[in-house]
């Protein structure tokens, strides 16, 4: 029988054209996806990469919560246009601690991979309020309301011990002391020694204007303020190596 | 025929074309082929495949991908890109490296062409807080008067935009903090000196209790006059520019509960000959001063104060 013969029967029963068509399809999945995985070079080797403090991830937890993703991303691609509007283009590893990653498909507002460190925390907190006080032709929603509510974490401990589970670096002391890290972080007059050992360049400050309360803004507004700052990606040094890599 | 497992397929008269061999109620359908374009775009498409494959990264192996060829990345493709865009503007950029900022007002052409990239740099990075125009809004100074907080030279403003106003974690950012007067000051202390602020600007009668408060609480910072003192950032309170407004209640506020407006830090996030540019941008937006006294050699500094 003919090669055409073949795929005549093929082509007339079903069954075996549904298993045919899986078959084809996952071979392509397997052959581009599967080995992403394990291959080294899917994420650079960086230096400062670590995982959110408690406060940042009850921050990111309020983003994923409002939505923030259906109008930012969290991506900056390596182009030129891109490149010079919101700095250096992002690497995988400095999503790899996002679970989920935020880096978006659609942008109606900027990017914010970058965000960090690019406004005082009072523009952040006005402009969470009321966006069109500080750019006019802004179509972002208010969030003041952020500002009134206590943040409410139901168990800070379990949501690092839950990211933990899928593969984010929390040590056991940062989980026993999630609870203190949470509230220490946003306590300009608290000792934050013991956090800013276990999460270097972590921002330590009131960060919503008030600090007589930890309220959602001040997490938010903590995890904004940290989008980004972590990777030395412009250092010589990481240039070099970024602009070696080969095969992207 | 191969097609033809009834053996009934036929040449269909009016087309011309051989027929599948099937027949429904007296229905059957032509085995017309695929268009000769079709097939050949078809097989062009595999060639043009095999050939990217070898050409470009394509195949995921064990360690890493095939490279490709060409070598090409899309990182290496932006580096030749922002590269090549370097080169074009690379004599510009060489001339404001080399030239002291103190000496850029003098060559008036290079001051122009700094200007136009500040601008550039203004409408990416600053109006999001200052403004398109650079006119400010509450808490955000506007930056077109000669009414400067820290100092308004070339140097001074280059300064600010290194290291930023009160940026943690930035040693050498510009920094003060007004202490605030919240349960120091009575009420009625608290109404004399804000109609002594008030009146600094003609804006109430003068106020003798007031006054002495002031002398006491306040004119260590802000001057025996009001007028202010830049080595500690302290606003000028004796003109009709107002950072966090004018009236009583705002002033109070201030007093009470002073805000300690930040600005971000640049050096780590723009190149020296771009905050050089935006320098002279906002020198340039009407309010920039001269140094107090110029120096005669590019190498001597300049006596103002930072």
């Amino acid at each position: 029988m003919s090669l055409t013969e073949n795929h005549k029967k093929l082509e007339r029963n079903i069954t075996l054209l549904a298993v045919g068509s899986f078959i084809a399809v996952a071979i392509g999945g397997i052959v581009e996806i599967a080995p992403l995985f394990w291959i080294d070079n899917t994420i650079e080797k960086v230096e400062g990469m670590r995982p959110y403090t408690p406060l940042e991830q009850a921050g990111r937890d309020i983003y994923v919560r409002e939505g923030c993703y259906t109008c930012h991303s969290q991506m900056i691609r390596p182009f030129r246009d891109e490149v010079e509007r919101y700095g250096h283009y992002s690497l995988a590893a400095e999503s790899m601690y996002d679970h989920p990653f935020q880096w978006g498909s659609k942008r109606t507002g900027p990017d914010l991979a970058r965000v960090g460190g690019r406004y005082s925390d009072d523009w952040h907190v006005q402009h969470l309020q009321d966006p069109r006080s500080v750019v006019p032709q802004s179509i972002m929603p208010n969030y003041s309301f952020l500002k009134h509510t206590d943040l409410h974490v139901v168990d800070p401990a379990g949501t690092l011990l839950a990211l933990r589970r899928v593969g984010v670096p929390y040590s056991d002391q940062d989980i026993q002391n999630a609870g203190v890290d949470l509230e220490v972080q946003a306590n300009p007059d608290g000792d934050a020694a013991d956090l800013m050992k276990r999460y270097p360049k972590a921002q330590v400050r009131d960060f919503d204007g008030d600090p007589a309360k930890l309220t959602e803004m001040d997490a938010l507004v903590a995890y904004l303020q940290v989008l980004g700052t972590l990777v030395d990606v412009s250092s010589a040094a990481a240039q070099e190596d970024l602009a070696g890599e080969s095969g992207r | 025929m191969a097609n033809d497992p009834s053996g009934k397929s036929r040449i269909d008269e009016p087309t011309g074309t051989q027929t599948v061999g099937h027949e429904w109620d007296g229905i059957e359908e032509l085995d017309t082929p695929m268009p000769r374009w079709w097939l050949w775009t078809f097989v062009l498409t595999i060639v043009f495949a095999a050939v990217y494959v070898v050409l470009y990264p394509a195949w995921p192996m064990i360690t890493s991908g095939t490279e490709g060829t060409l070598g090409w990345s899309s990182r290496g493709d932006l580096a030749a890109e922002l590269q090549a865009e370097r080169g074009r503007r690379e004599p510009l950029r060489q001339a404001l490296a080399n030239i002291p900022l103190e000496r850029l007002p003098e060559d008036s052409a290079l001051m122009a062409q700094a200007v136009a990239g500040g601008r550039a740099a203004f409408l990416v990075n600053c109006v999001q807080c200052h403004g398109a125009g650079a006119a400010g809004s509450k808490g955000y100074p506007n930056l077109n008067d000669d009414d400067w907080l820290w100092g308004g030279d070339l140097r001074a403003i280059e300064m600010t935009l290194l290291h930023g106003i009160r940026q943690q974690g930035d040693d050498a950012t510009r920094t003060s903090m007004m202490p605030a007067f919240a349960g120091v000051l009575s009420a009625q202390e608290l109404a004399a000196v804000t109609d002594h602020v008030l009146s600094l600007s003609g804006k109430a009668d003068p106020n003798t209790a007031g006054a002495q408060i002031f002398t006491n609480n306040c004119a260590s910072c802000h001057g025996p006059e009001g007028t202010g003192d830049r080595a500690f950032g302290a606003p000028n309170l004796s003109d009709a520019i107002w950072l966090y407004g004018s009236k009583r209640d705002e002033i109070t506020r201030q007093i009470l509960a002073p805000r300690q407006g930040v600005m971000p830090a640049w050096q780590h996030r723009l190149d020296p000959v771009t905050i050089k540019m935006l320098a002279a941008y906002v020198h340039s937006l009407g309010g920039g001063e001269d140094f107090v006294e110029a120096a005669e050699t590019p190498a001597v500094k300049v006596d103002e104060q930072p």
